[in-house]
């Protein structure tokens, strides 16, 4: 029975990280019909400026911030100086409609390459911000640590500031306005370029605190978040790349049943499963969980 | 036609003798680079039929050649194929797993085929670590052994490799050339073009996408057993993120709709490690800047070209001239 539930905490938490990068692929996916695959780039680059804050001030609490600032400037920076750019070029052709893809594909090899040469090949360890070692009671240990803990907690809080910007602002409307019909939500005054920035600004803090989660509990290396790219992407495809709650939801999904699979069959299984779960979900239900229902030619 | 098809044959055929003299004349590492190339035209190949053609993406070619390099390897181990039966089985075993994946993909489009594809990429060549008879990290070897002994005591082992890869992708390109100039290719192009209107003239949108990723598949297997020859060796590490994108970026450079365009993009990926090798030597960087300049130039050339050059320079060139016209 212990054995069950901690599997089901673990997988919350490393649920909790993949519903994260899935958030930042929806919001782009949303604002800009991009997947953006960079975004492993994005949360890399993010999560080695907050390494080098931690080296310096050996304080992660003034490191997250740092980190989360930093993704958010980058994501608008993309947005403002390719996807825009591409955005306006993109003709008609064969390639047209993959060219936005190839573009993020572009740039991630760009950020790991530069990420190489900055800081080399080496797998670097994070100072844990709290310990990893189990809560215990009476007399055993789970491995359900305080770390994890942190991650669902800060996850919790991220998405409750998203919702509340996304439900309760002006800036949220105008968001889901832009989002949802940027001819219309152009037409009724809203900056619908600004707006997108904002989006992938959003979605590059996102990335950054996925990988500022992860990170302590794993390694840093430039690719080091490629998996974790794959799982997000595989999460917000469960909720349907469309919807936020979807994409957290998704991510909660795989997480525990990753969590199962690795703990009651096979460590050697989790991305098998992952990719079984995703040609499944693509096949049963290709609209998501929480998808709209129409077709996936968009 | 068929004048046009005997003349096309005796091209490859020409070329064919061109390359053999030539790799005669030159040192041993540029006909290693030379079997590079090879490879890649047969790789970029897959991707010109695939994306060029049936407009799919794939970033998951990588774990294809994968899949073909260890089919050639394992069948060599365990049943003992002789060496061109486990070219043969590459083939097969891609196009298999091809097969299932496409009818899969048959159904996606843009970004959802290219994050399955990716998550393929990513996951699959480390699978080999999770199995004992794939060999982990240390991989397996892959000897195709001597060449011949009629060829003179001087023929070396890397020219002998250079044969094979450069016969096969010669091969290679007549065979996906025909196949581009045939029904199916005809029918991919109407498919990706317009489905509804290609549906409506009788294609099946659906089947003629599997088919398409099927033989690419099978394509990138073959691809994937001669990288594992000209290395001896396949291991998860000889086919990272880095190659399918590398692929990718080999299609695009040249204009995904061209199948010159693959040697093409085939020589500027082989060539780019060399320069940018001389180049961080000239500048005298550090180890760090050297590994990953390569990695650096392809993926600006490839975001460069896909601002600039979206369907291939060559085709942006015959857009000029009729618009000068």
């Amino acid at each position: 029975m212990t054995r069950f539930l901690t599997t089901i905490l673990i997988g919350i938490s490393s649920g909790s990280i993949y519903s994260l990068m899935a958030l930042a692929l929806v919001l782009v996916w949303r604002s800009t019909r991009v997947v953006n695959f960079a975004q492993a780039g994005q949360a890399i680059l993010s999560t080695y400026i907050g390494y080098i804050v931690i080296s310096h001030t050996n304080n992660y609490w003034f490191a997250f911030p740092v980190a989360v600032v930093f993704g958010a400037a980058a994501g608008a920076l993309i947005d403002i100086f390719l996807i825009r750019i591409l955005a306006r070029r993109m003709g008609t052709g064969p390639v047209a409609a993959i060219a936005p893809v190839i573009a993020t594909l572009g740039l991630l090899g760009i950020i790991r390459a530069a990420v190489g040469m900055i800081w080399g090949g080496d797998l670097r360890q994070f100072k844990l911000p709290v310990t990893n070692h189990g809560f215990t009671f009476g007399h055993t240990t789970i491995p359900f640590a305080p770390i994890n803990l942190l991650i669902v907690i800060t996850t919790l809080i991220v998405m409750a500031a998203f919702s509340l910007i996304f439900q309760r602002t002006n800036l949220g409307l105008a968001l889901r306005a832009s989002a949802y019909q940027p001819e219309i939500a152009r037409l009724s005054g809203i900056r619908v370029d600004a707006t997108r920035t904002i989006g992938w600004a959003f979605a590059g803090s996102a990335g950054a605190i996925a990988g500022i989660l992860v990170t302590p509990t794993n390694y840093l290396s430039p690719n080091s978040l490629d998996l974790l790219l794959v799982s997000g992407f595989v999460a917000a495809v469960i909720g349907g790349l469309e919807s936020l709650i979807g994409a957290s939801l998704g991510g909660l999904i795989l997480g525990v049943s990753l969590a199962f699979v690795l703990e009651y069959v096979s460590s050697s299984l989790a991305f098998p499963v992952a990719f079984v779960v995703l040609i499944i979900v693509l096949l049963v239900k290709p609209s998501g969980l929480l998808g709209r229902k129409r077709g996936r030619d968009a | 036609m068929r004048s046009s098809k005997v003349r096309a044959a005796l091209v490859f055929i020409a070329i064919g003798l061109v390359l053999f003299l030539v790799s005669n004349r030159v040192d041993e590492l540029r006909v290693y680079q030379g079997a590079e190339v090879a490879v890649y035209v047969v790789a970029i190949s897959a991707i010109v039929l695939l994306t060029g053609y049936s407009g799919q993406i794939s970033l998951g070619h990588g774990a294809l050649m994968a899949v073909g390099a260890y089919a050639a390897v394992l069948s060599r181990n365990y049943w003992h194929l002789p060496i061109p039966l486990t070219f043969v089985a590459a083939v097969l075993a891609a196009a298999l797993f091809g097969a299932i994946l496409g009818v899969a993909a048959g159904r996606l489009t843009g970004p959802y085929l290219a994050g399955t594809t990716l998550a393929l990429a990513v996951g699959l060549p480390s699978l080999a670590n999770e199995f004992g008879f794939l060999g982990g990290e240390q991989g397996l070897t892959y000897d195709v052994g001597l060449p011949p002994a009629w060829l003179g005591a001087d023929f070396t082992q890397y020219k002998w490799f250079f044969w094979i890869a450069a016969l096969s992708a010669l091969l290679i390109v007549w065979l996906t050339y025909n196949i581009l100039g045939s029904r199916y290719g005809r029918s991919w192009r109407a498919s990706r073009s317009n489905p509804t209107s290609a549906a409506l003239a009788g294609i099946h949108v659906g089947r003629s996408k599997v088919l398409a990723f099927t033989i690419s598949s099978g394509l990138a297997g073959l691809a994937g057993a001669l990288l594992a020859m000209t290395i001896s060796l396949v291991t998860p590490s000889a086919f990272p993120l880095s190659l399918s994108f590398a692929i990718v970026t080999g299609a695009v450079l040249a204009g995904v709709t061209l199948l010159t365009g693959s040697i093409v993009g085939a020589i500027v990926l082989v060539a780019i490690p060399e320069l940018t090798g001389s180049l961080a030597a000239h500048l005298g960087g550090s180890e760090k800047v050297t590994a990953n300049l390569p990695g650096l130039m392809t993926s600006v050339l490839l975001i460069l070209s896909v601002l600039f050059f979206p369907n291939g320079p060559k085709l942006n060139w015959r857009k000029v001239k009729k618009s000068s016209r």
